[in-house]
């Protein structure tokens, strides 16, 4: 007998009998002789609970985590401090365990909460209008380069060298089968090359995107790409850290078209990476474009207030090979998290998590820099992760901080070797000044 | 108990904060004022009380597997176990991040090399990529192998899928997105592909033919065999739509059907929970000849030693972010450590035997279009007596009043008022039959009582809702003015 | 169901209207029936030429979507700007809800659509 399966050999015997059959085999007998499968599957015997956890326990001892380990990584996916608000809300049953929510009238909990999660990220980002979700940040690039190639008819997209390089391997992916050209602009001192970005912008570009902090955790200067991109009448898609929203300009105020990123950072745990919160909005007039479900607000048969799934028509049940996009599930569980995230930081909370960041990866920044032997690579405004580049092998650096318990940066070498020894360090507000302070004291003895 | 119509903007009150964070310990920078946003952010200012009751209030107007049935067809809404969650939230596997070095994550490593080895027993396959967030995604990266395996081939015209008309819309709208373009096959009366109308479109454009098996009518496509040789004879490959694998662990297996490529829905057939609408994860199986093409970084074994390997010089590329749904992923082994070859087998038992009771009980009352066994659904048509035109969502919202799920309905589209049950192993013989009484009840109040279907639900948290109202001005977002009207 | 006499109609289910080389043209009753609640219409920038056949623009309800074809060639002089935020209109008055006036480059085209009666079996066909 299996705990998940209630069906008792009585039980079994009824539905048998019912069905005129004697044994459970015979209910398959129509499936061709040839092709069914004569042997039990090579897999190990059942085992009971305290046995799985056992194992799963193991597994997972071998892992070295952030809970005791401080980690000086980001990159992408980020150690921020989730809130016990959150793991509540994600393990209520009530939302883990439905689905889409295709009744609305008894959805409304899903349904609401992604409405004000969509609120949540057009107030973040100021922009119009937000999806429910996408699967992460770097499949949302992919989906905003195909909504701009989809809504301009033109066939080319330009891309930063400073956006994440596995958002830039995504999109090639992704836009090689649409035959849609992607064309990479380099960076210069640690950001996009404008006078780059100008030689490239012409009546054929599809949109622009741009990452901001970009991938080493600089800002990047947003102003003059809006306007040769809008003179060009393409788009502005900017992937943006949802943290740095507390403190920096968002997209809206730079003027972009559509806003996205990796929302992970907003109460998602790392998880090795996944699952993941890919975000997206967009203005009004891009809306009926957009991929991914929308929840919009509506009246009952007796004038209460409640929420549907909206503008449909856009999505792969209805439209089919023509639709926007082939995206049925996305991220709702993470979604959630990231709206109970907000709510709990709230409008102050938010602030001061980037505002710690920021001054925590600074105050790493001019330690670890401080005696010379160590040089951030670019002066440049940076958000929460910042290169540094010296002349000890970053895989001795890695190795020396790992042996005393410290997990490092991240090792440029693969994505920028022009950067001697490069590694990006990221702080977040889950980092002490003691943390800093030991990991400072370590370079300092290996250099 | 008191209704709750709030949202969390309506409760936000300034000064109030739900939060707390360790005083800064490091002095404070300049900001660079140029970059520096104009104004906050409008979250919401609320107290840790406010936020724990309002996200308990919205959690009651929801219905959930843990609440009861929820038949929905193709979605297998199994029982979502939850030594399975406790095993997500393991610190060594909610807390680790995808680049930290690998010899510090041996134990994710080795779940994912373990896990991708029993999928490709489960399914006869001899390589996995557990990358996939949902089936869809693995519907598009399984199309990208296939044009990948013809332009190795110096086929590159082959650019033509052919999907029957039962498919679900995933199917044409993944082909379209790797741009593919789409045949659409008919049905025979038999629910089944038809083999001469699929004869008539091979051509060497075909690049090959997706395929759900058992299908979205929930019938094993018994010609499965013949149907591969057209398609192989021709040159095309073979597409596994994995939707319905739950009716075939242990039964019978795609590999030895003949399918070259497959994708899983581990938030259907293994139980990790479906979230609201996610994450799910659907991993990517393929044939020896396919294993090449997969997506990096795969994941290899060397020495005792698990490790990530880019360089695959025919791969099709990054699919997507890291490395998969990886807190999915850690559900789905602990479930397929928990059940076994046996258990997985028993699953698909019970999952068919469960859908043909109550297709059996139901067939007096509603339409059967397709009366041979059936696997781990079926699709009804309209109720057999039906003198006031009730439709299949009028049904679909008078179940709501019983406090049960109704079915997927209009779904598949080749039958007109389609309503879709699948029960799965995890629901008990009393549970069908407070079901099947509730639908057969419907059925009399059809003739008896019309107006009580009409004019469902009468007690959900909402009445019913206007969609289109909805539609043609929508309001997507909450904004101050709307709460002060 | 409503299918007047002096209307052209095409398979598609759009009528048109003659007046001289000018084509008025909009959806059928039957269209608009089978549809649903019509909630999005979206039309062609006056000036853009369109040949026979070709999609001009899309009428959408809740759960459907359905392109729409221009029955003749020609350049569009004038689209209807009431219907985007009016799209009930095309439930209440579909013959009165013209979409688009067209300029017809090829009246013999006219030829090739159905009078009402043959329409009528059409609908009929389709049941």
């Amino acid at each position: 007998m299996f705990p998940y399966l209630p069906a008792t050999l009585e039980d079994e015997k009824v539905i048998l009998n019912r069905l005129g059959l004697n044994t459970a085999d015979e209910v398959f007998q129509h499936i061709p002789d040839t092709i069914r499968l004569k042997k039990e599957l090579k897999l190990e015997q059942p085992k009971s609970e305290l046995e799985v956890e056992g194992i799963l326990k193991n597994l997972s001892g071998r892992n070295l985590d952030a809970g005791n380990t401080p980690f000086f990584l980001g990159a992408g996916i980020y150690d921020h401090y989730i809130p016990s608000t959150v793991r509540f809300a994600v393990s209520r049953s009530e939302f883990y365990t439905a689905y889409t929510p295709y009744q609305p009238e008894i959805s409304q909990g899903t349904l609401q909460v992604i409405f004000e999660y969509q609120t949540m990220i057009c107030e973040l980002t100021g922009m119009d209008v937000s999806n429910a979700s996408l699967y992460d940040g770097a499949s949302a690039a992919a989906e905003a380069a195909l909504l701009a190639t989809d809504s301009t008819r033109r066939k080319q997209i330009l891309v930063s060298e400073t956006v994440h390089p596995d958002a830039r391997r995504v999109l090639s992916t992704f836009l090689n089968h649409q035959n849609v050209e992607l064309v990479t602009v380099p960076m210069r001192e640690g950001v996009t090359d404008l006078e780059a970005v100008k030689n490239a912008v012409s009546a054929k570009t599809a949109a622009i995107l741009i990452q901001t902090p970009n991938f080493l955790g600089y800002m990047e200067e947003i102003a003059e790409v809006e306007k040769l991109i809008h003179q060009n009448k393409g788009l502005l898609i900017l992937s943006v850290d949802p943290i740095s929203l507390g403190l920096f300009k968002s997209p809206g105020e730079w003027g972009a078209d559509i806003a996205i990123g990796e929302g992970q950072s907003l109460g998602n745990s790392m998880s090795f990476g996944g699952p993941g919160l890919g975000f997206m909005a967009c203005t009004k007039s891009l809306m009926r474009k957009m991929p991914g479900r929308i929840v919009g607000q509506t009246k009952d048969a007796e004038g209460r207030r409640g929420f549907v799934s909206t503008l449909q028509t856009r999505e792969q049940h209805i439209r089919r090979e023509k639709a926007t996009s082939n995206i049925c599930s996305n991220q709702a569980l993470n979604a959630l998290a990231a709206s109970v995230y907000l709510t709990t930081m709230g409008k102050r909370g938010l602030q001061e998590v980037a505002r710690q960041c920021y001054d925590k990866s600074h105050y790493a920044a001019s330690t670890i820099t401080a005696s010379g032997k160590y040089r951030l690579a670019y002066e440049k405004p940076f958000f929460k992760e910042f290169p540094i580049i010296s002349t000890v092998s970053s895989e001795r650096i890695q190795n020396t901080l790992l042996h005393k318990g410290i997990i490092g940066g991240y090792s440029l070498n693969r994505d920028y070797p022009e950067l001697e020894n490069g590694i990006l360090y990221c702080v977040t507000e889950k980092r002490t000044r003691q943390e800093i302070d030991v990991l400072t004291r370590i370079l300092e003895e290996m250099a | 108990m008191r209704e709750y119509n709030k949202l969390i903007f309506e409760c936000s009150v300034a000064g109030r904060r739900a939060y707390s964070l360790p005083r800064a310990d490091v002095p404070s920078y300049e900001l660079p004022q140029n970059l520096v946003r104009s104004e906050a952010a409008e979250l919401p200012e609320v107290s840790e009380p406010d936020v724990i009751r309002h996200y308990t209030n919205l959690s009651q107007k929801n219905y959930a597997v843990d609440l009861g049935i929820y038949p929905l067809g193709s979605c297998t809404m199994k029982y979502n176990p939850k030594i399975n969650e406790e095993a997500a939230r393991m610190p060594g596997f909610a807390e680790i991040h995808p680049l930290q070095p690998v010899e510090t994550v041996q134990g994710a490593l080795q779940l994912m090399w373990e896990l991708e080895n029993m999928l490709c027993e489960i399914t006869g396959m001899s390589a996995f990529s557990l990358q996939p967030s949902a089936g869809a995604q693995g519907e598009a990266l399984g199309l990208m192998i296939i044009k990948a395996y013809h332009q190795y081939r110096g086929e590159d015209k082959r650019k033509k899928i052919i999907v029957p008309d039962s498919a679900h819309g995933t199917n044409p709208a993944s082909a379209s997105m790797v741009g593919m373009d789409v045949i659409e096959v008919k049905s025979n009366k038999e629910g089944s592909v038809d083999l001469d109308a699929l004869k008539a479109v091979m051509n060497d454009e075909v690049a090959g033919l997706m395929l759900t098996n058992p299908s979205t009518l929930g019938l094993f496509e018994t010609n499965i065999l013949e149907i591969a040789d057209i398609i192989h004879e021709a040159g095309g490959l073979l597409y596994y739509d994995g939707a319905n694998a739950n009716a075939i662990m242990g039964i019978t297996r795609p590999g030895d059907m003949g399918f070259d490529v497959l994708h899983l829905n581990l938030h259907k057939t293994f139980s990790t929970p479906h979230g609201g609408g996610g994450p799910g994860a659907g991993p990517v199986g393929v044939a020896a000849h396919l294993a090449d093409f997969l997506p990096i970084p795969v994941i290899v074994k060397k020495q005792g030693l698990y490790d990530l390997e880019y360089d695959r010089p025919m791969s099709v590329g990054k699919l997507k972010s890291f490395y998969g749904n990886f807190g999915v992923l850690v559900r789905a082994y602990a479930y397929i450590k928990t059940m076994g070859a046996e258990g997985l087998k028993r699953v698909s038992e019970l999952a068919v035997l469960n859908a043909n009771y109550m297709k059996e009980e139901l067939k007096e009352y509603y339409e059967l279009p397709y009366e041979q066994t059936c696997m781990h659904e079926f699709v009804l048509g309209r109720l057999k007596i039906n003198p006031y035109g009730i439709t299949t969502k009028q049904i679909a919202k008078r179940l709501l009043d019983f406090g049960l799920h109704p079915p997927t309905i209009y779904f598949p589209l080749i039958v007109s008022e389609a309503m879709m049950i699948e029960p799965t192993e995890t629901e008990s013989l009393e549970s069908m039959e407070e079901y099947i009484s509730a639908l057969i009840q419907i059925a009399k109040e059809a003739v008896e009582n019309p107006q009580i279907i009409k004019t469902a639900p009468h007690n959900t948290p909402v009445k019913l809702l206007d969609e289109v109202a909805a539609a043609r001005n929508p309001v997507v977002k909450w904004q101050k003015e709307d709460t002060k009207d | 169901m409503k299918i007047p006499e002096g209307y052209y109609y095409s398979k598609d289910h759009e009528w048109v209207k003659v007046e001289n080389n000018l084509a008025w043209i909009g959806i059928t009753d039957y269209a608009q029936d089978s549809l649903g609640d019509v909630v999005y219409v979206e039309l062609p920038e006056p000036d853009s030429e369109f040949h026979a056949g070709e999609a001009f623009g899309v009428v959408e309800s809740v759960k459907a979507a359905s392109d729409l074809y221009t029955p003749v060639s020609g350049k569009v002089l004038d689209v209807n700007g009431e219907l985007p935020d009016n799209p009930e209109k095309i439930n209440e008055d579909p013959y009165g809800s013209w979409m688009v006036v067209v300029e017809m480059s090829n009246k013999y085209e006219l030829n090739d659509l159905l009078s009402s009666e043959e329409y009528q079996r059409l609908c009929a066909e389709e049941g």
